[in-house]
């Protein structure tokens, strides 16, 4: 409830007096009163309860069964490699959506609207299809299977699988934040540059790059998140092998299965908690964004 | 720089040296994990006692059939530890478990049992005692839908074999089962959002379940909460176990996950099942924990129904008995 306030409180704040405010002002008192509540009520029902609900689930039993859950090797080893597993996919991303925008934004070639439906496909496809996609072409049944079984090369059931699927269902998130700034920007900054006599990585590095770095900033935090988050695709190509191939949210839902209820929330309520850093430095980076 | 080296490389030698001379995975399903790790943790003991060698055993939990789906995918399992004999079945139609598993172990690959039972709330307030409380009227009755949930086809299962072998015709079984279908409030896609329904929203008075998985659940919700009671007649379920052929010949496993497998019928490992709320074959561990598990008459899916292939044609398919009586 504090939370939805001083979120409305800032909104407003931010929004200031301007004309379309006066607009609203001259709605009755009521149907004003009528429409923040709504939005808080929506606010606090989808939003804050259940998180809410999280902690305290997580802390049922007291602080001890708490962390007790989280130090517990399983839940270290799923902590582990959800790090690795995003910093690799985050990586990828980043390389990948930086190259992809650019093209996009600063040159013309055919096929250029076909690459930007692409690389909106994992937005529209459910994650489940992503990764039964990758079990057609990599399971011991499907199109490679047999070769990579005859060299031993492990690509499902193991860290290259769920590198993979956490890749497909992060594909946009840098990219489709950074394509419609580097459009807007134009190409006129780095015409000047190379007019100058700069080369084409030093325009790249010192003219593109930190005209984009608050955007790409923001695309990042957003693939993280969702790539520690990422549950469907993972869970297919998982192989849910105890402290090996289980990331966090495929081992809350395990103990949950296992109605050790204390432990999956005390997990979840790590993944929250990211959630919620996530949030902040959304914020943060807003601020000091629009202080440039 | 070099002292960094000096105490890193160590650390990497320790990380090596802890691992074992073996290295087993057992692809199991959902709620044996606590099991397994108390049978690996015993298992790993002996094999080092009788062998001098050290193994570790790696661990694997999901639904029963999206497990198997996985090992047919590739994932390289030594043994699977599973719900039914029908997922067995199904990697063993893909050549990668020898087709004659199930008689490869005593108990047709079984080495412990569950069976279908009544969760009601404590005191039993609304007086359930066996089956033909749950067409009465005032029960409600919980249990997810058979055709989206496959442990549901137990609970399914056992009602219809109760009626089939107290009244003697499929036709008053028929009608029997689909009493108690319309005593279901709610019929949930699977177990779990099922068993949330009961314990944790209170809805329904009699909560069919696995009995293993009935301690399990009442153990969390509490005991001063809910109560088991066992009917006069229900269905044996039969978990079983099998080797992965392909995975061990790979692996040069095989000896290793046959004392595994081996280790769940022995003394030890028949108590350690009993402790976990599994029925345990061997008859002295099943004497000690008799008041656990109450006698009741059991009967199975290959003995009274004609097998799971059989029964899923004429019970689950599309137009099949339940969808007869679910009026669809």
């Amino acid at each position: 409830m504090a939370l939805a306030n001083t979120i409305l409180q800032r909104r407003n704040a931010r929004a200031g007096p301007h004309e379309d405010g006066d607009e609203v002002r001259r709605e009755p008192a009521a149907v004003r009163f009528l429409i923040v509540a709504l939005a808080v009520a929506f606010l606090v029902v989808f939003l804050v309860l259940p998180l809410i609900t999280v902690f305290q689930q997580a802390f049922m039993h007291g602080l001890w069964p708490y962390l007790a859950a989280l130090v517990e090797p399983d839940a270290v080893a799923a902590i582990r490699l959800t790090l690795v597993v995003a910093a690799i996919s985050v990586s990828l991303n980043l390389l990948f959506g930086l190259v992809a925008a650019w093209a996009i934004a600063k040159f013309d070639f055919p096929g250029k609207s076909v690459l930007i439906t692409l690389i909106d496909l994992p937005f529209s496809v459910s994650p489940v299809i992503a990764g039964l996609v990758f079990v057609l072409l990599f399971g011991a049944q499907g199109y490679f299977g047999a070769f990579l079984q005859a060299h031993d090369i492990q690509i499902l059931f193991a860290l290259p699988g769920l590198v993979l699927a956490t890749v497909f269902v992060t594909f946009p998130f840098v990219a489709r934040e950074l394509i419609p700034l580097m459009q807007e920007q134009g190409t006129q900054d780095e015409e000047a540059a190379i007019s100058l006599g700069a080369s084409g990585l030093q325009t790249f590095f010192r003219v593109t790059l930190p005209n984009v770095k608050w955007a790409l900033l923001y695309g990042v935090l957003l693939c993280n998140a969702r790539a520690m988050g990422e549950f469907g695709a993972v869970s297919v190509v998982s192989g849910h092998i105890r402290g090996e191939t289980n990331t966090m949210p495929l081992h809350i839902e395990i103990l949950y299965n296992e109605y050790q209820f204390t432990a999956a929330f005390a997990v979840a309520s790590l993944l929250a908690l990211l959630a919620l850093v996530t949030l902040i430095a959304k914020v943060l980076l807003e601020r000091r964004a629009a202080a440039e | 720089m070099r002292r960094l080296i000096a105490t890193a490389v160590p650390l990497l030698l320790l990380g090596t040296a802890y691992a074992a001379d073996v290295t087993l995975l057992n692809v199991s399903y959902d709620p044996t994990r606590e099991f397994y790790a108390e049978v690996n943790r015993a298992f790993a003991a002996q094999y080092q006692e009788t062998t001098g060698r050290t193994v570790r055993i790696k661990q694997s939990h999901g639904g029963s059939g999206r497990q198997a789906r996985s090992v047919i995918d590739g994932l390289k399992a030594d043994a699977v530890t599973l719900a039914l004999a029908y997922d067995i079945d199904a990697i063993a139609d893909r050549g990668i478990i020898a087709a004659d598993w199930q008689s490869r172990l005593p108990y047709q690959s079984a080495p412990y049992t569950s069976t279908i039972v009544f969760v009601v709330r404590k005191g039993n307030p609304k007086n359930v005692k066996d089956w033909d409380d749950l067409v009465r009227p005032d029960v409600t009755v919980i249990t997810p839908n058979p055709k989206t949930s496959g442990g549901a086809r137990w609970n399914y299962l056992a009602a219809w074999g109760y009626a089939l072998k107290t009244t003697g015709s499929e036709a008053k079984a028929k009608d029997f089962v689909r009493a108690i279908y319309a005593n279901v409030p709610v019929l949930d896609t699977a177990a779990r959002a099922s068993l949330i329904t009961f314990l944790a929203r209170g809805v329904g008075d009699v909560f069919l379940s696995w009995e293993n998985e009935a301690f399990l659940a009442i153990n969390e919700f509490g005991k001063d909460r809910f109560e088991i009671i066992t009917p006069s007649i229900s269905i044996l379920a039969e978990p079983p176990v099998a080797i992965v052929d392909k995975t061990v010949e790979r692996n040069g496993t095989r000896a290793t996950a046959e004392a595994y497998l081996r280790f769940l019928y022995s003394k030890e490992g028949q108590e350690i099942a009993a402790k976990h709320y599994y029925r345990p074959r061997d008859a002295k561990t099943a004497r000690k924990y008799a008041a656990l598990f109450p006698e009741l008459e059991l009967f199975t899916v290959d003995g009274l129904l004609g097998g799971w292939r059989a029964v899923q044609q004429k019970h689950f398919a599309d137009n099949g008995i339940f969808d007869q009586i679910s009026g669809q």
